[in-house]
């Protein structure tokens, strides 16, 4: 008996140990840079080619201090870029994903390399290959006597 | 009136330069002198008449005539004089006139300079550089005309920009204008468009030329290249200073720590570049060894295509939105400029593919030959990646209706690795012979720089064990350097042994009597020093960002900044700024007084973000001033990025120019002395 409520007492300190760790977790405000990490890998959906942590307009902004409420609640970082790929679709991904049409992006510059890569053995290949003159190839022909005698004029002439 | 006299040499200009085409096609079949004639007489003339009309524009935007739509879009009164002038390339009916008048420059170059030594590819020559400068011509007539007014309609909302009056409008000058984009107003972004269509419109020449080789059926013989030989560099060269200047600009004023964004923009420009780098080395096969000739022309046609693209890219818009292709004309027809172009120079190519032959054959895979091939493939490799990255979005969105952003992580992993490879054979492939390279020759060059370059990144290695990745990254870069080096060096003591110069005079004869060669190792050591800069990027980059009150500091990289105070003034072109006084320390003593600060124009709306920067060759702090307290001015937001490297980028570009020039000295006279050419020929493996 006193075992068991020692036990039950330990489990209740242990609980409200780490319900207080917890507590503590969420309410540290995170660092700029913590936001930035992940707003690095985000594009917000009116400024092209901006990434979301170096952006200046207002929308931005404010999806970077929704980023930071995120992390304050407790959110992982990929539930938060979940969130807004929820939210907004692909688009607003850095790193395009690898699966679906859009992984058509990552494949076929890979499939390019390979192809090249086999292009240029077979070319080599081919060069190596000392080619054979075919056997009845006819001899190269003998210059004419005309145009012996127009290169002989035309030497005559640049002298 | 002026505005008149331009418009009316522009149409005349784009009369002549459609007449000289088909003038010089038609003499060229038909082989009648005549007519080639008149077509070059016609070609020659277009730049004189596009030089009044760029001058007429120059002084509207100068004297601020805001009748002129272009006018009151790009200058104001505000403006310096010198901005004035260069808004002539500030915006999109301006810099179209611009390329188009560069164009024409080099026609008329290559028209006076090769007349007579190029007699037969002529005709050609002319007909394709000529249809090139008559489409811009075409579009700055019928699209995107500079020279268009202001015009207002009664009743009508806004105001319509047209060249002839609408019925019963009246003409409309606004007072002030609304001035160049203030972010374009920074010495990058204004030397980088005429930098860059200079290497657009330069790569237009070999192009002109290899069409012509391939209609005349002259194209087994290299003629085409070693006339065009210079050309390429120097095309070459302007284009990869734009690409340094567009850096610089976006490192300066965009405010996001960084040179290279792999923006859609920004790689447009780059595969022109790329695929006219692989051109630049395979011409060398065509010269030397009569190798690679249909390569040659893909790749010069595919240089050609994808400076049109750039243009296109940049000028249209597209990528931003495809909407924005429809908004103008110019979109569908720049598009079908560049199809018929492409489609038509290819087809000409396969209808002439058998005359196109191999002169050589190699004996081994480790051979000049073989790394020219595996270079090439490599540098396609690279295009078609980002090619397929910077179209992808589109793609797409058009057929599957998903809008997705390819950011800089797939431009980064995709061709990371390829460029490694590429720069792994920039370190073998010089020393390699042609045809065959033997074991030990090779050692000879390559053994005391790959020992130094071992140790190196061992040291280094070790000193910046947090980073294992960039181990590998840091001896290759320093093993091509040294490679280069030591090739200098045992040219140099060469000479010392055999002429009894001194190392300085025998550095500079070495220079000018192969400088081909050592031209190209100057560039090759440029090219390692902006890899250096993206080595710095990709590894050692460091960045912090943090709201701080007066008085308190925030720390990076073994700096510490402190903030000593924010004041907000008025500059004098427009702006307001708010400016940031700090301190930077590095452990107690402080190094620099950095003054990060926010500009804001008020007519355009527009915010500038300008970095405070301490700059050193082994690293920069730029200290952005990211935000500061609404009420009161007592804290501050900055975001410090330690950029190690950064400095070799811009070096190292002004390496790549100087050793451009040195690669395009004019060959001057052998030296005869047998016992040098015997010696030096020696210990230069693969010359």
């Amino acid at each position: 008996m006193k075992r068991k409520l020692i036990f039950i007492f330990l489990t209740q300190v242990a609980i409200l140990f780490f319900v207080s760790i917890v507590a503590y977790a969420q309410g540290k405000i995170p660092t700029d840079d913590e936001v930035n990490t992940i707003a690095k890998k985000l594009y917000c959906p009116v400024c092209p080619n901006t990434p979301l942590d170096v952006c200046e307009t207002k929308a931005c902004e404010d999806w970077r201090a929704q980023i930071r409420d995120q992390l304050t609640d407790g959110w992982s970082g990929q539930q938060i870029i979940d969130y807004f790929v929820a939210q907004y679709g692909e688009r607003v991904l850095a790193e395009p994903q690898r699966k679906g049409f859009t992984s058509l992006v990552w494949m076929l510059p890979v499939l390019a390399v390979a192809f090249g890569v086999v292009l240029v053995w077979q070319v080599l290949k081919n060069w190596r290959s000392v080619r054979q003159p075919p056997i009845d190839s006819p001899p190269p022909a003998p210059i004419s006597p005309e145009t012996l005698a127009r290169i002989e004029k035309e030497l005559q002439e640049m002298k | 009136m002026l505005a008149d006299i331009g418009l009316f040499a522009v149409v005349i200009a784009f009369l002549l330069a459609v007449y000289a085409t088909f003038a010089s096609f038609y003499g060229g079949r038909k082989e009648c002198p005549a007519w080639v004639e008149s077509a070059r007489n016609a070609a020659i003339l277009v730049f004189p008449l596009l030089t009044i009309s760029v001058v007429i524009l120059v002084y509207l935007l100068y004297t601020l005539d805001f009748s002129i739509a272009y006018v009151a879009d790009v200058s104001s009164q505000a403006m310096s004089p010198f901005l004035r002038v260069t808004a002539l390339w500030g915006g999109q009916q301006g810099s179209v006139l611009f390329w188009a008048w560069m164009m024409s420059g080099f026609v008329m170059v290559v028209l006076l300079r090769n007349w007579q030594r190029n007699r037969e590819l002529m005709p050609y020559v002319i007909a394709v550089s000529m249809l090139t400068t008559a489409f811009f011509i075409g579009l700055v007539v019928f699209i995107t005309n500079p020279f268009a007014r202001l015009w207002l309609v009664p009743g009508a909302q806004e105001l319509t920009i047209a060249i002839f009056p609408p019925a019963s409008a009246m003409p409309y000058v606004p007072k002030d204008g609304g001035g160049l984009n203030p972010l374009l107003r920074h010495f990058g972004m204004i030397g980088h468009p005429p930098t860059t269509y200079l290497g657009f419109t330069g790569f237009v020449i070999p192009f002109a030329f290899a069409i012509a080789a391939l209609i005349t059926r002259k194209v087994n013989d290299d003629e085409w290249i070693r006339a065009t030989r210079r050309w390429t560099l120097v095309a070459w060269i302007f284009l990869t200073i734009g690409l340094v200047l567009g850096g610089r600009w976006a490192y300066d004023v965009l405010g996001w720590g960084g040179f290279w964004g792999w923006d859609p923009v920004e790689n447009a420009m780059l595969m022109p570049w790329l695929t006219g780098t692989a051109f630049l080395h395979s011409v060398m096969m065509a010269e030397k060894r009569g190798m690679l000739k249909k390569w040659n022309i893909v790749l010069i046609i595919l240089t050609y295509s994808l400076s049109l693209f750039g243009t296109f890219i940049t000028r249209t818009g597209i990528i931003g939105s495809v909407h924005a292709f429809a908004k103008s004309a110019m979109g569908p027809v720049f598009f079908l400029f560049i199809g018929i172009t492409f489609l038509g120079s290819m087809s000409l190519l396969f209808s002439r593919w058998h005359l196109l032959k191999s002169e050589h054959e190699v004996e081994s895979f480790a051979s000049r030959e073989a790394a020219f091939l595996l270079q090439n493939m490599l540098f396609l490799a690279i295009t078609f990646a980002v090619f397929w990255g910077t179209v992808f979005p589109m793609i797409s969105e058009l057929i599957n209706g998903t809008k997705i952003t390819v950011g800089p992580p797939y431009f980064k992993m995709v061709t990371g690795p390829l460029f490694g490879a590429l720069v792994l054979l920039m370190s073998l492939a010089p020393f390699f012979a042609w045809r065959k390279q033997g074991v030990r020759s090779l050692m000879r060059a390559l053994l005391v720089p790959l020992i130094g370059s071992i140790i190196i990144s061992i040291i280094w290695g070790y000193l910046h064990r947090m980073h294992p990745n960039s181990i590998f990254a840091l001896w290759l870069a320093s093993f091509v350097t040294m490679a280069i080096l030591y090739e200098f060096w045992r040219g140099i003591r060469a000479r010392m042994a055999t002429r009894s110069e001194n190392p300085l005079l025998a550095l500079v004869n070495l220079l000018r009597r192969n400088h081909r060669r050592y031209g190209g190792y100057i560039i090759h050591l440029g090219v390692m020093m902006v890899a250096l800069g993206f080595i710095g990027e990709a590894y050692f980059k460091q960045e912090t960002q943090g709201t701080v009150g007066v008085g308190e500091s925030l720390a990076v990289g073994g700096y510490t900044l402190r903030f000593d105070g924010l004041r907000d003034y008025s500059g004098s072109d427009g702006r307001e700024i708010i400016e940031a006084s700090t301190s930077l320390f590095k452990g107690d003593q402080l190094i620099r007084v950095l003054q990060p600060r926010r500009d804001y124009f008020i007519v355009q709306e527009q915010p500038s973000t300008i970095p405070g920067v301490y700059s050193t060759p082994g690293k920069d702090v730029y200290v952005l001033l990211v935000g500061w307290g609404e009420n009161g001015i007592n804290n501050a937001t900055f975001k410090i990025y330690v950029n190690p490297l950064i400095n070799w980028v811009w070096i190292g570009a002004l390496f790549m120019v100087f050793g451009t020039l040195i690669a395009a000295l004019p060959s001057g006279r052998q030296e005869g002395s047998y016992a040098l050419k015997a010696v030096e020929l020696q210990p230069v493996p693969g010359d």
